[in-house]
């Protein structure tokens, strides 16, 4: 197991984004991590960097407790967050570098250009940041998460934003990425989830509703359409 | 934590901001140094460069916010804090990274002021007439002065996402360390801890480096009040809820 959530909450006040839940994952699946706006899925998964602090329950990737052993954690994860942060003043190369030295990577050059080649920015390796359009921010969103080679990688909405040809691009590269990884990652696209994911994860209210591989899912509610499985579950 | 720390100072060096800072600044001491009749060595008469070590305090106090201001709250507007903390370097390497960049963009503003010293060492009579010591003594006394204030400004940052709110603290929290714990031992009321506000005071401190006497008390007290700012901005980092 490369993921192990147990009783994982947070508070905040008396709202409970995140309502103990639990669940693991396995290596060279992806797990589709779904559920309405405000469900608790970024929440969730920045309890998995370590980036927040659980209000109860632990997280462990890879063995390591997201809390206790936070700096092996942040090494053996790669994230992408909600909306791709990015330094926008930083060239795309000049970013990636960056990146990979905070790694301390010893071939940090070839990585970098390994690792461009691998998410398709060839043609804008040269540029600014803020030059470029949103699907390749998003590549470059992808390519930081990557560049070293994490065991676990855990995608905050990947495709949100991208036109078709895009989405067809990322999604290749995502499902060629699950291979060997365990990848985490959420959306709303329940067309993405069935041609990704090997397991789904429905989440309500800070709740699981559901956790099962698709075509379980679609046996246990009769149901052919994830979309309506998704709004059963959660409406 | 390297490249950490590169990566902020080229951010700094790329932003037209950093220059016009520095730039103001030397502008201004230049013109108030050497060109305004009131405070001009030229027109003081003694080869000393006392009445710039009174004013730089007066000018780091706007240099120094500007230049710290956005170093915490950009990443908290921007949503890039994220990308720092998830990777392998601890909250304090981002801090001393981001402390360590400013610091040597406040280097960058004082070099060139150096010229000042050997002008004035020209103009002595004879050439090279200078009190020496309380020269170097002062530049340590501004070096440990913009210090506090950096770290003062590294916290301001860290509390707010407005850069502008960011600064004005800054600035404020600075001014009530440098001359207002002066101010209030004079305050007839406080006479009986007069020594204690006097004692946490920077200009207190700063003024005795700048005899040229380096005391250990001066030293202990610039780095505890660095070290007190910096834990402070750690606990917010580390206590996020953004």
């Amino acid at each position: 197991m490369s993921i192990q959530v147990k009783g994982l909450a947070k508070h905040y006040g008396q709202q409970k984004a995140v309502d103990e839940i639990s669940f693991e994952a396995k290596p060279g699946k992806i797990l589709g991590f779904l559920g309405p706006n405000g469900a608790g899925k970024s929440t969730t998964m920045k309890m998995l960097t370590g980036y927040l602090k659980p209000t109860s329950g632990t997280a462990k990737l890879c063995g390591f407790d997201t809390q206790m052993d936070s700096l092996e954690v942040r090494r053996i994860m790669g994230y992408l967050p909600e909306n791709t942060p990015l330094y926008t003043d930083m060239y795309v190369q000049e970013f990636l570098l960056f990146v990979a030295n905070t790694y301390q990577l010893k071939d940090a050059a070839l990585r970098v250009k390994e690792t461009i080649e691998k998410v398709g920015l060839d043609p804008e390796q040269h540029k600014k940041i803020s030059m470029l359009s949103k699907g390749y921010r998003q590549r470059v969103g992808l390519a930081q998460a990557i560049i070293h080679q994490p065991k676990v990688l855990i995608l905050d909405e990947p495709t949100s934003g991208l036109d078709p040809n895009q989405l067809t691009d990322i999604r290749e590269l995502i499902k060629n990425l699950g291979k060997d990884k365990t990848v985490i990652l959420s959306t709303h696209i329940m067309q993405e989830v069935e041609a990704l994911c090997d397991e789904v994860i429905i989440i309500n209210k800070g709740k699981i509703v559901a956790n099962a591989t698709i075509t379980e899912l679609k046996n246990e509610h009769q149901m052919t359409s994830l979309e309506d499985i998704f709004r059963k579950l959660t409406s | 934590m390297y490249a950490v720390f590169k990566r902020e100072l080229f951010s700094l060096l790329n932003s037209l901001m950093a220059y016009i800072t520095i730039g103001v600044f030397l502008l201004a001491s230049g013109l108030l140094l050497w060109f305004f009749p009131d405070t001009s060595i030229l027109e003081y008469g003694y080869a000393e460069l006392s009445s710039f070590f009174n004013l730089a305090p007066f000018l780091f106090l706007f240099l120094i916010p500007a230049i710290t201001m956005r170093s915490f709250a950009e990443e908290r507007r921007e949503g890039t804090y994220i990308l720092l903390a998830t990777r392998p370097v601890t909250d304090w390497q981002i801090i001393l990274a981001k402390y360590l960049a400013c610091f040597v963009l406040v280097l960058f503003a004082l070099i060139p002021t150096l010229i000042y010293c050997y002008s004035v060492s020209k103009l002595a009579l004879p050439a090279g007439n200078i009190d020496t010591g309380a020269i170097i003594g002062s530049y340590i006394g501004l070096l440990l002065l913009g210090a506090s204030f950096l770290a003062v400004g590294i916290f301001a940052s860290s509390i707010t996402k407005n850069q502008v709110v960011a600064f004005a603290i800054a600035v404020f929290l600075c001014f009530i360390a440098y001359s207002g714990f002066d101010a209030m031992s004079q305050i007839f009321g406080f006479r009986a801890i007069e020594n204690i506000l006097l004692s946490l005071s920077v200009n207190e401190h700063y003024q005795s480096i700048s005899r040229g006497v380096l005391d250990t008390r001066d030293l202990v007290y610039f780095l505890s009040f660095i070290i007190a700012f910096l834990g402070l901005t750690k606990l917010v980092i580390g206590g996020r809820k953004w």
